[in-house]
């Protein structure tokens, strides 16, 4: 069953842009799936439609088979969202704000209080359930957003963002409680910048650029498409500039550190074996970027050319 | 017997809980200062200027502006009440929240409206508690005096939502109260009979709906009236019925709220 079923999804905004043009996407139920896109490529416009934020122009979107337009209150039944931006009334407690929200979604009180507890503890937001929620930390006001989205026990959990300006520290436990709701059961939606966390977290992946998906399949497949991955070397001496690498292209960033592209088909063996050859030791190695990140500006730019 | 809750009526409960608890939480702002106001109104306009006027509409001046000062506290506070607070949870996007539910959308609007409704009728209850100290009051009808206070501030809070609904800054919501909402209640019969008016104005003051709302009321405390208590509800009513309607089709179209 698809927990999310988009058909040719346009949105065109009053100022005549187009945000969507023709958008189909499914996510299935139990899924952990990436939305990535750079800045202003449609996430939000499609986030926004899905959560009833903002109007679709045409298209069809069905969450775990109820028809946004037809059955809206039933799939708004089955959505958390958590918001990119800070969306709460940063006047009330976080007590108030996710018993409340439960409230929206038909919890009564008294289960609502009894999953406050069992949510911000888990966030590590217990203590603070009292305290005016504008003096949280930016963490701690993420987190408590996810809390009030998990109130009512969606379904499918979008998350948009829910690690931007986190420390990795945080961001690590918010993985882990999110990895917990995917395994209970909960199909989660995520995007973020930050590729290295939607390679870690999640197994299916749509990438939407320009209001269009340009690629849709699983993590594995898509980084089964990297061909060539680049290596940063530092190494023990200055390179000299007549310096031949066959089979590799390289830039030079500093007298003593090289960055080289180095092809799936070759092993890194032929490189090291190259830099011996010519003197050179390499004291240290990093990739440049992660995996996917380094594929998605790839395919971003390909688009964008 | 099934007594599991009904989810929307939960969450009608929730919105109402929600702005009960804000207006007590600032009451500084919401409740003492229309107490303090109106204190100053009946000292001077009740108590120092009204003794030169003597009697107004076969009441004694005090007792005349009472139900008209109670009426404006009540249409001033509810209006404001929705305006803020709705225009507020719009502005830093908090409204959100209540939209991505499944509420729908006559809820949100019956929520909303029993919050605004609530505050006006604690600050009408504050300002009537004020006038006891000044006048001696009696109520003639009760039935009458009750529901036309309600609708009237049912009213003024759907007036308060689609303000909210349209504005875009914070000097949006203060342009109706000031160049509307209050000239329209002073000239709405609070201080003055309308038959103190020559034909003409007489004629104009029946186009203000204001004039209708302070008078059902003051029928309902003194039992005099400027006009007949039937026109009364009808005015109000039929207000009523177009308000509400008209805050449905902006909530459905998202006007507003959703781009």
């Amino acid at each position: 069953m698809h927990a999310l079923d988009i058909q040719q999804l346009r949105k065109t905004y009053k100022n005549g842009v187009e945000a969507l043009k023709g958008v189909s996407l499914q996510v299935e139920a139990g899924d952990f799936f990436a939305l990535l896109g750079p800045n202003g490529a449609g996430k939000s416009t499609l986030i926004g439609i899905i959560s009833s934020l903002v109007n679709l122009t045409e298209g069809e979107v069905k969450v775990f088979g109820h028809d946004l337009r037809t059955a809206r209150r039933q799939a708004k039944q089955c959505i958390g969202l958590v918001p990119q931006e800070i969306n709460f009334n940063q006047f009330e407690t976080p007590l108030d704000i996710v018993v409340n929200q439960a409230g929206y979604y038909g919890v009564p009180r008294k289960l609502a209080h009894e999953r406050a507890e069992r949510f911000l503890t888990e966030l590590d937001l217990w203590h603070k359930r009292d305290q005016p929620s504008r003096g949280l930390s930016g963490g701690m006001k993420r987190r408590l957003m996810i809390a009030r989205a998990m109130m009512h026990h969606p379904r499918l959990l979008i998350l948009d963002e829910p690690t931007a300006g986190v420390d990795i520290e945080i961001r690590r436990s918010m993985w882990r409680f999110m990895r917990g709701l995917n395994e209970d059961g909960t199909t989660v939606i995520l995007t973020t910048h930050y590729l290295e966390e939607a390679e870690q977290m999640c197994r299916n992946v749509a990438i939407i650029n320009h209001g269009e998906i340009i690629e849709h399949t699983t993590i594995k497949q898509l980084l089964g498409k990297l061909d060539v991955e680049t290596f940063i070397l530092d190494l023990d001496r200055p390179v000299t500039d007549g310096l031949q690498l066959e089979g590799y292209e390289y830039r030079r960033l500093d007298a003593q550190t090289l960055e080289v592209d180095v092809p799936k088909a070759r092993a890194l063996n032929g490189l090291f074996r190259q830099l011996e050859e010519q003197q050179l030791r390499v004291l240290s190695m990093r990739n440049k970027a992660n995996r996917l990140e380094e594929l998605f500006l790839r395919m971003t730019d390909q688009e964008a050319a | 017997m099934n007594t599991t809750p009904n989810p929307t009526w939960i969450g009608y409960q929730t919105i109402v809980i929600k702005e009960v608890k804000r207006i007590l939480r600032i009451w500084g702002q919401t409740l003492v200062p229309p107490a303090i106001t109106m204190t100053l109104y009946f000292i001077i306009f009740g108590n120092l200027i009204g003794k030169r006027i003597g009697t107004m509409g076969g009441l004694d001046y005090m007792s005349f502006i009472v139900p008209g000062l109670v009426m404006m506290s009540v249409i001033t506070n509810s209006y404001g009440n929705m305006v803020s607070s709705f225009f507020g949870a719009k502005f830093a996007h908090h409204i959100e929240e209540i939209l991505v539910s499944p509420l729908p959308d006559a809820v949100i609007l019956a929520g909303y409206v029993t919050g605004a409704v609530f505050r006006g009728l604690m600050v009408g209850a504050i300002v009537t508690t004020v006038a006891l100290f000044f006048t001696h009051l009696q109520v003639h009808n009760p039935w009458i005096t009750v529901s036309i206070v309600l609708l009237t501030s049912v009213i003024f809070s759907l007036a308060g939502f689609i303000n909210a609904i349209f504005a875009r800054k914070f000097d949006d919501i203060a342009i109706v109260p000031t160049f509307i909402l209050t000239p329209l209640t002073y000239l709405g019969g609070v201080f003055y009979s309308i038959h103190l008016l020559p034909d003409f104005w007489q004629k104009v003051s029946l186009f203000n709906p204001m004039l209708y709302m302070i008078n059902g009321f003051r029928y309902g405390m003194h039992g005099v009236s400027d006009l007949s208590i039937g026109t009364a509800y009808t005015v109000i009513l039929g207000f009523l019925v177009v308000l509400a309607a008209i805050s449905l089709w902006l909530m459905k179209k998202g006007v507003g709220l959703r781009t």
